[in-house]
């Protein structure tokens, strides 16, 4: 990132909300006084160290623990014989050391429990388990023999939907696209890897857990130990990012509390880098179809996207890749159907922006085709297939700022004047091109409940159950209750991360500052109106005020509720090697009202350097000889790097749109990555000439394609 | 990881000894590759014995007008340095584009030299590995193997060797000095590292106890120029998929000396001999230049995956060589 394009403005004085505030835990993390779930060490404490199946399916036969037993310090080792019972799961893929079945390798056979973390590690790699290893079928093809319509997919949205008579549209229309993209497995790899830190005093099960939300994590641990949700405490202070993984309770939070009931000792487990792929979730491989029929002037008449992906034989969980279709573009004639298939893989799971980000990867490079196809400026043929309407429901949208993000975002990148023809611009021995894409993610606001207090010196507190992931959560609620209170924001304490406070929704679908912070709103809101009838001086005591907004959310919304957003790329194919490199990146936002234009920045450009990795570098390859993933470290798994991302650039459009929450604000955690890598992608066909369809964009995927 | 002991010898002398007198111990560089490999159970030494530290760090001017390295000199330094910087730019080069800076801050000269491949079946003692257990089998034939050998590879093991300053070694006519139980001997680099054919497990030429003390650099070429170019996934930290060292001295268009190396095709720094063959006396063109690159990489036999690297290399290969050319006219 060589420049910031755009300094952060200097605080508005009173105006606490759209300020640029620091984040409030900022200096206790570079300090190193922020203390994360494997840091936490109560007196007594022990490590464990997991044992993965090396088996990609299959039966435990016998479980050797005698020369594991054997080793100095060791205290225990947990396998499916002697582990604690727990209840039914809601969720299959938690359910470890439960039974002697394999569903996909590196699931959870042992675990080892040491005074230290080495011997724990040493007694892991001394259990020796036999197994009874069966067939596997690992391969996703597009015409699996057991491939299935699905009812539902992620989100709770209706696993196929048709409008119209696509078949009879797209046969008569004029000008058509007809691609397949493929997208490989990937991975979220947060920094942090997933650790916990359990005991049990009593009854009361405690644990500091790596988790983007400790109330549902609560939640579900006091249902798999049998416990009352009171006799359950969750922490979740600092977070090192999860992007999704971290969204559902993780096997490490329940072999942590079973450890730590077997031997009574404090117990911590943090997950090995290199076992996470298979234990934490992956968005899975899609492999989707789009077709487009247009007339000649671009406006379509029928648009189907085809999904195939895959989901364990543990759970199903089918990424929603087909739904931005329903949602972006007018299309009288519409089918979006997704088709899944049960392998023997890892179960796959939540990664940022599940659904739009490889479903817009698609939909926004087979938009670009049909552009080339047509002459037309991709940013003009976006525009003329501007909806009235949500397509799929009819529903207004409460505001939609994707033409003007286009426009504004064109006009800032320097789109035009632009010469459409492709693999004509030359720099030496580099082509040089420019894309666009078009981004979407829905408004999804949840229920949550905040107390706020006021104490008699003058100072404020906040109280909720919401987690900062590192996005500045925490700093972002402070800045609206200090807006609601008319505080000065040092003047507000803000507690989160436990989920003994408030309970509220975890940190996901972009949906946390809209959820919590309506909470804190209304509870501020409410603590104002106190204050403010009170005559006499507040008791020692203070004054505690709660709310929670089941209602106002239980009312729903007539409105279709959406943010958008536009990216442009250039990029430079080298013709020697076929490297790709992103120039320079820049995206628009239409997300509401920017509450905290320094954290929210951080969350955009993140998320766009996160779809540069989809599009140029990241994947995880599910190896058929062994039948696991096979890059599971940093080294192999291609995150970008700072050497990747040159200048990045995010910028956003005043939004007012009154139907979404007190705050006027929509997600922005994760339309950064929406349509990133399509933009990357056309502007790589803008430099080449050669439209790819599979990513990422290695070299030896552009070697063949290069003049 | 299992339990260790810890060794810090003062001076050369003692560290062979100590490694002659425990079967079970291991020279400890930076680190940085051995480390890890010590934590996946890849390797599981008794006794580590520290070499960093041997007053081995320092880049002494030789008498001919060469450059001796001790093998204790960090890759950082090494890459900084203004002899290697203006008279073996391709060293530089090839320093610089390899690991992190951190990375490069603690790996040694000598332990560079004796990374191991970063296959990843070698590194998961979970699954079958002919260099990690010979015997067992090789996975990576039929699995996953984009990044591995084209050439010189086995039916045992298809790895490659990782390092991008052993390359620019090779194309330089660098030498290693050797120190053991037997005395003193010295290894072109281009020898040092060895084809896997039935026994995989052996990297190396060093016998059981040798210590690298140096590596010496002949005097460079005054009129050859030289440049180091690695093709990789991301733009920092990821091993090459195919790199070149070139050194290239064109006289009135026609080539009077070249030296080529190749990385990431094989499992030694790929001196291309067949090349340079190809090349002296050759006019200095693209076309001569692709026509030496046919010459070596004919013999490559690529793997389901990897063929692309045969592309790619000989794509470089006119690249780097006609780049160079330029700088004579």
């Amino acid at each position: 990132m060589s420049h910031d394009p755009q300094p952060v403005p200097p605080k508005a004085p009173g105006h606490p909300l759209g300020a640029a505030s620091a984040r409030r835990e900022g200096r206790a993390k570079v300090t190193g006084a922020a203390r994360y779930a494997a840091e936490h060490a109560p007196p007594h404490r022990v490590h464990a160290w997991p044992v993965p199946a090396t088996v990609a399916r299959g039966r435990i036969t016998a479980v050797d623990t005698a020369d594991a037993l054997a080793l100095p310090g060791v205290h225990a080792v947990l396998t499916h014989e002697n582990a604690p019972r727990l209840e039914q799961a809601e969720d299959p893929a938690v359910a470890v050391l439960q039974g002697p079945a394999v569903p996909h390798r590196g699931w959870y056979v042992a675990l080892a429990v040491a005074d230290s973390l080495e011997t724990a590690r040493a007694a892991a790699e001394a259990v020796r388990v036999t197994y009874d290893a069966e067939e596997y079928d690992v391969t996703l093809t597009a015409d699996h023999p057991d491939r299935y319509l699905p009812k539902e997919v992620n989100g709770g949205h209706p696993g196929t939907r048709e409008r119209g008579d696509f078949d009879a549209a797209y046969a008569g229309a004029l000008v058509t696209v007809d691609a397949t993209y493929t997208l490989t497995a990937l991975h979220n790899h947060p920094m942090e890897p997933h650790a916990s830190t359990a005991w049990w005093d009593g009854g009361h099960l405690t644990v500091h857990d790596s988790s983007q939300g400790s109330t549902k994590a609560r939640d579900d641990l006091a249902a798999l130990f049998g416990r009352d949700r009171r006799d359950v405490t969750v922490v979740a202070e600092h977070i090192g990012g999860g992007f999704g993984s971290k969204g559902t309770l993780r096997p490490q939070a329940v072999l942590a509390a079973m450890a730590a009931q077997v031997t009574g000792r404090p117990v911590t487990l943090a997950l090995p880098r290199r076992e996470m792929p298979a234990v934490v979730g992956h968005r899975a491989p899609t492999l989707q179809r789009v077709r487009l029929g247009a007339g000649a002037d671009g406006v379509l008449t029928a648009l189907a996207h085809e999904v195939v992906t895959h989901t364990s034989t543990v759970k199903e969980f089918v990424e929603q890749a087909a739904v931005p279709a329903r949602v972006m573009y007018t299309s009288p004639h519409s089918r979006t159907v997704h088709r899944v298939v049960a392998l023997d893989v890892p179960s796959p799971s939540w990664m940022r922006a599940p659904g739009e980000a490889p479903g817009m990867y698609a939909l926004e490079s087979a938009m670009d085709e049909l552009a080339v196809l047509l002459d037309l400026d991709p940013v003009e043929l976006r525009l003329r297939n501007e909806p009235a309407t949500e397509p799929d429901s009819g529903r207004p949208f409460s505001s939609r700022g994707l033409a003007r993000a286009l426009r504004e975002g064109a006009d800032r990148f320097g789109w035009r004047p632009r010469d459409p023809r492709p693999g004509v611009r030359r720099e030496g021995d580099l082509l040089l091109g420019t894309g666009v894409a078009a981004a979407t993610y829905p408004v999804l606001i949840f229920p949550s409940s905040a107390e706020a207090f006021a104490a008699p010196d003058g100072g404020f507190r906040i109280r909720i159950n919401a987690t900062d992931l590192g996005t500045g959560a925490r700093t972002v609620l402070g800045q609206i209750a200090a807006e609601v209170l008319g505080a000065p924001e040092e003047r507000v304490r803000v507690e989160i991360g436990r989920s003994d406070l408030p309970d509220a929704f975890l940190a996901g679908g972009s949906s946390g500052t809209g959820s919590w912070g309506w909470a804190v709103h209304k509870a501020c809101s409410a603590l104002k109106a106190e204050l403010s009838r009170r005559q006499e001086p507040l008791p020692q005591e203070g004054v505690t005020v709660s709310a929670d907004t089941r209602e106002e959310i239980a009312a729903g919304t007539p409105y279709a509720r959406h943010a958008f957003g536009a990216h442009f790329a250039e990029v430079q194919v080298d013709t020697v090697t076929g490297e790709i490199r992103v120039r320079r990146m820049l995206g628009m936002f239409a997300a509401g009202r920017i509450l905290n234009p320094r954290t929210a920045r951080s969350q955009f450009i993140g998320g766009m350097t996160m779809g540069i990795g989809m599009a140029l570098t990241e994947h995880s390859t599910m190896d058929p000889v062994v039948g696991g993933f096979a890059e599971r470290d940093l080294a192999s798994y291609h995150l970008p790097v700072c050497a990747d991302v040159h200048t990045i650039e995010a910028h956003w459009l005043d939004e007012d749109d009154p139907h979404l929450n007190p705050m006027g604000s929509k997600g922005i955690g994760e339309i950064g990555i929406v349509g990133a890598a399509a933009a990357v992608g056309n502007a790589v066909h803008h430099a080449l000439g050669v439209r790819l369809r599979t990513l990422p964009l290695t070299p030896d995927a552009v070697l063949p394609h290069l003049p | 990881m299992k339990p260790f002991a810890y060794l810090r010898p003062a001076t050369v002398e003692e560290a062979v000894r100590a490694r002659a007198t425990h079967p079970g111990s291991a020279f400890l560089g930076g680190g940085t590759n051995l480390v890890d490999l010590m934590k996946l159970g890849v390797s599981g030494p008794e006794l580590l014995i520290d070499v960093g530290r041997l007053p081995l760090d320092r880049i002494e001017e030789l008498p001919d007008g060469g450059l001796r390295i001790g093998a204790t000199v960090r890759n950082s330094d090494l890459a900084a340095a203004p002899a290697v910087r203006e008279r073996y730019p391709v060293l530089s080069q090839a320093l610089l584009a390899g690991a992190s800076g951190q990375l490069r801050n603690a790996a040694t000269t000598g332990g560079n030299l004796l990374q191991r491949t970063r296959c990843l079946y070698f590194q998961d003692v979970s699954v079958p590995c002919n260099k990690r257990r010979p015997g067992s089998g090789c996975p990576a034939v039929e699995g996953v193997h984009r990044d591995l050998a084209v050439l010189g590879h086995s039916a045992h093991c298809v790895a490659t060797q990782p390092s991008d300053m052993a390359v620019a070694l090779a194309a330089l006519d660098a030498a290693v000095e050797v120190t053991g139980p037997d005395g003193d001997r010295t290894v072109p680099v281009t020898a040092f590292h060895r084809l896997p054919g039935e026994h995989p497990e052996r990297d190396t030429v060093l016998e059981p106890g040798e210590l690298i003390t140096a590596v010496r650099l002949p005097p460079p070429r005054p009129l050859a120029h030289g440049h180091y170019r690695k093709a990789r996934d991301r733009a920092s930290y990821a091993f090459a998929l195919v790199s070149v060292a070139a050194l290239l001295e064109v006289r009135d268009g026609v080539v009077h000396h070249a030296a080529l190396a190749y990385g990431g095709l094989a499992p030694r720094p790929w001196r291309a001999a067949a090349a340079e063959e190809a090349l002296r006396g050759a006019p200095a063109t693209a076309d001569a230049f692709g026509r030496a690159a046919d010459a070596e990489l004919s013999a490559a036999r690529p793997l389901r995956d990897n063929g692309f690297k045969v592309e790619l290399a000989r794509r470089l290969t006119v690249s780097v060589l006609a780049r160079l050319a330029a700088r004579h006219r």
